[in-house]
């Protein structure tokens, strides 16, 4: 019996760690760059994220003053002072004179530099130089040093980012583009999907077929004839063809197919006597539908909702294809990829570039996590 | 600034007010054309007739008009298209194909989209099914579930970012501050350029598809394999199974028709997938894939939208099973009506 208790701890112990390495492989890439967007500039590249609260060491470089600024001292020549000047003084770990060994000599440590030099690099910054030779030369010596720097954590990211990367605006474009594109097909998939459950018409079981097949039709069969069709309305009006309207309008397209499917299962499945106690007592199918279906179907136009509002938010091919790949009114996704490719290894404005175009789909999905399922479980033939 | 704020409402109020008034408006009219109330009942009954054989039209016909416009005619038109020249306007039969088995690109998308095909599927049922199982016997399971589906309300490109950041290089012997390359240095290996190595980068691209849908996975199996009947599993306990017996006789048999629908939900996906390899690598180091390559060639050199159509067809070609099964499953359960 002790035995089998014994394995049990350690069977569900194990069950616990394997979670456990679950959950840290799925949430700390996330972290890291939340993390990476509230550390200052500098040292989100002298150190990695996950040693953010240690100290960061970092190697620069510096010049010791030239030679007009050296005294003669016992038969030397002689150049002393703080390589920080009136900088804050940092701590300097080690420090040398090439660049492809910055840190050779420990700081406190006098270098022997060759010719008769020596330098003497102090961890507060203070340096004394000397040569046998008079210094010459209008730059002074260049100096590598490894210093440390406590962490520093800063909202700055954010400032720039928002406000003179453009991402500011890309947000606002999201939500113009985004809550639209959500509330239009709402309505005209409701009565659709009421009139495909409950009323009788021929050619309804096709339609039905029709819209499970149009589910799974690639995006890509939709773009180069819409881009087309854009071109043609916008040049034979003479208006843009890179519009709010078009992208809202094919948002919708693209989701009517899940939005009637799934709202179509949902509605099918109200009880019928419902129905027909309100038929019975002289209700037409609008005062059906508005008072008795819509009210019942909340919780499946709210799966949709969420839905559709994550998809429309993190979409990239749609917003590239109808409203552009740069300009003033690309959406967060569009503006993040253009940042990738133009701020390539800056990633003070990569990592917070991300997490904005993140946050809200996070705030949406926490928030209402029930529906969201709700929405999966219901429809996971989705094809988009 | 404000005034997009203002236009935004604007469409909001007037989009939704439109779709209110056309519905109650073409439901009012019909009510007033062929009148049921107040008329003779002969003329009463008739028009009730006229009323129903109009009114689901006046409901499906908005839904319809906007799918036919972005859905049905596009895909007509990209057929059509797949057999003309770049600009649209000249027939050249089936060169766009011949082109297209005879391009170096076009077969490397294609090695790569069956490689995706292969692993990414199976790698998020599979983990899927495994976290799901394990969540359910802890008491902290559904904040570790939470955490383990939040991947899938990120956008594809944040999550580009996201790894970019963890694949991030530097050159050997520096401070690494991609987590990976600092974890193999530690380790004492060599810090490597992983997108761009050939072959294998393909597979750190699949990691970031497979960490958004191993989520959506999770979340459907976990809740199929708590309709598998108590007694079943009680059953095989008494009989002396052992845990993995129990998991791969018991469970996954019982479930069989979930895991499909997974596994066919994520192929689609990734037949479509985009966003990840442009962000990524743009097809660069051999790993383009169909969808990227489509929408390239929609623009490369101001655009050929023969071609383009063509790698758009052939994706279709790849999905046209699966829609003939969803369709003649739906058709079972409606009962065919």
């Amino acid at each position: 019996m002790a035995v089998s208790t014994g394995k049990s701890f350690a069977s569900r112990f194990g069950v616990h760690i394997a979670v456990l390495i679950f959950v840290a492989i799925w949430t700390v890439p996330t972290l890291g760059i939340l993390v990476s967007s509230l550390r200052d500039k500098d040292q989100i590249i002298a150190s990695g994220w996950w040693n953010s609260f240690a100290s960061s060491t970092q190697t620069e470089a510096g010049r010791l003053p030239p030679a007009s600024a050296q005294v003669e001292k016992d038969g030397k020549f002689v150049l002393e002072g703080n390589i920080f000047g009136d900088d804050p003084a940092r701590d300097i770990s080690a420090f040398g004179v090439k660049s492809a060994a910055p840190t050779q000599y420990p700081a406190g440590t006098t270098a022997d530099l060759g010719d008769g030099e020596t330098l003497q690099l102090n961890a507060d910054g203070s340096f004394v130089m000397t040569s046998t030779q008079p210094f010459e030369g209008e730059r002074g010596q260049r100096v590598y040093y490894a210093s440390s720097a406590p962490p520093k954590f800063t909202t700055d990211n954010y400032d720039t980012v928002l406000f003179s990367e453009g991402i500011g605006r890309s947000f606002m474009n999201s939500l113009t583009v985004t809550i639209p594109a959500t509330v239009i097909p709402i309505l005209i998939a409701a009565f659709a999907a009421y009139a495909l459950a409950w009323m009788r018409f021929p050619g309804r079981a096709l339609l039905i077929a029709v819209i499970i097949g149009l589910l799974v039709v690639p995006l890509q069969m939709s773009l180069i004839p819409l881009l087309k069709l854009y071109n043609g309305v916008g040049s034979f009006f003479g208006v843009p063809s890179k519009t709010y309207l078009g992208i809202w309008l094919a948002h919708t397209g693209f989701g009517l197919p899940f939005a009637i499917y799934l709202l179509r299962s949902y509605i099918a499945g109200l009880p019928r006597e419902i129905m027909e106690s309100a038929r019975i007592d002289g209700a037409s199918d609008f005062e059906i539908f508005v008072k008795i279906v819509l009210p019942l179907s909340f919780p499946v136009l709210a799966s949709f909702a969420i839905f559709q509002f994550l998809w429309v938010w993190n979409d990239l091919l749609v917003a590239m294809v109808f409203l552009g790949t740069e300009g003033d009114q690309i959406v967060l996704t569009a503006k993040l990829n253009a940042l990738l490719g133009s701020r390539g290894g800056d990633w003070e404005i990569l990592t917070t570039s991300a997490f904005i175009t993140i946050v809200v789909p996070l705030i949406v999905f926490f928030s209402l996590q029930r529906y969201f399922v709700r929405g999966l479980l219901a429809g996971s033939v989705k094809g988009g | 600034m404000a005034a997009q704020i203002f236009s935004a409402i604007f469409v909001i109020i007037a989009g939704v007010g439109g779709c209110v008034a056309y519905f109650w408006g073409a439901n009012r009219l019909v009510d007033i054309i062929f009148p049921s109330r107040g008329v003779a009942g002969a003329a009463a009954i008739d028009n009730l007739r006229r009323q129903g054989l109009i009114r689901p039209w006046l409901f499906v016909g908005p839904a319809m008009i906007i799918l036919t416009i972005y859905l049905i005619y596009p895909v007509v038109e990209t057929l059509r298209l797949s057999f003309l020249d770049r600009g649209g306007a000249d027939f050249v039969g089936f060169a766009n194909y011949e082109w297209a088995l005879g391009d170096r690109e076009f077969r490397s998308s294609i090695l790569n989209n069956i490689i995706w095909l292969a692993v990414v599927p199976a790698a998020c049922t599979f983990l899927g099914l495994i976290i799901a199982v394990l969540t359910d016997k802890i008491w902290w399971g559904t904040i570790a579930k939470s955490l383990i589906f939040l991947p899938l309300a990120i956008s594809f490109v944040g999550a580009s970012v996201i790894w970019k950041f963890i694949y991030e290089y530097r050159g050997a012997g520096q401070t690494q501050i991609g987590l990976l390359n600092a974890i193999i240095q530690y380790f004492g290996g060599q810090p490597q350029v992983w997108i761009s190595l050939p072959f294998w980068n393909n597979f750190f691209l699949m990691i970031i598809l497979i960490w958004i849908q191993t989520g959506f996975a999770m979340v459907i199996l976990s809740s199929a394999l708590r309709g598998i009947p108590e007694e079943t599993l009680e059953a095989a306990v008494i009989d002396g199974a052992n845990p993995f017996q129990i998991f791969w006789k018991i469970m996954v048999p019982q479930i069989w028709g979930t895991i499909a629908v997974v596994w066919t939900t994520i192929t689609i996906l990734v037949l479509k997938v985009f966003d990840i390899v442009l962000t990524m690598t743009n097809g660069q180091w051999n790993s383009q894939v169909l969808a990227n390559l489509m929408f390239d060639w929609m623009f490369r050199g101001g655009g050929d939208f023969g071609r383009g159509a063509t790698i758009a067809i052939i994706i279709m070609i790849a999905v046209i099973p699966i829609m003939v099964w969803n369709i003649r499953q739906a058709n079972k359960e409606t009962g065919g009506h």
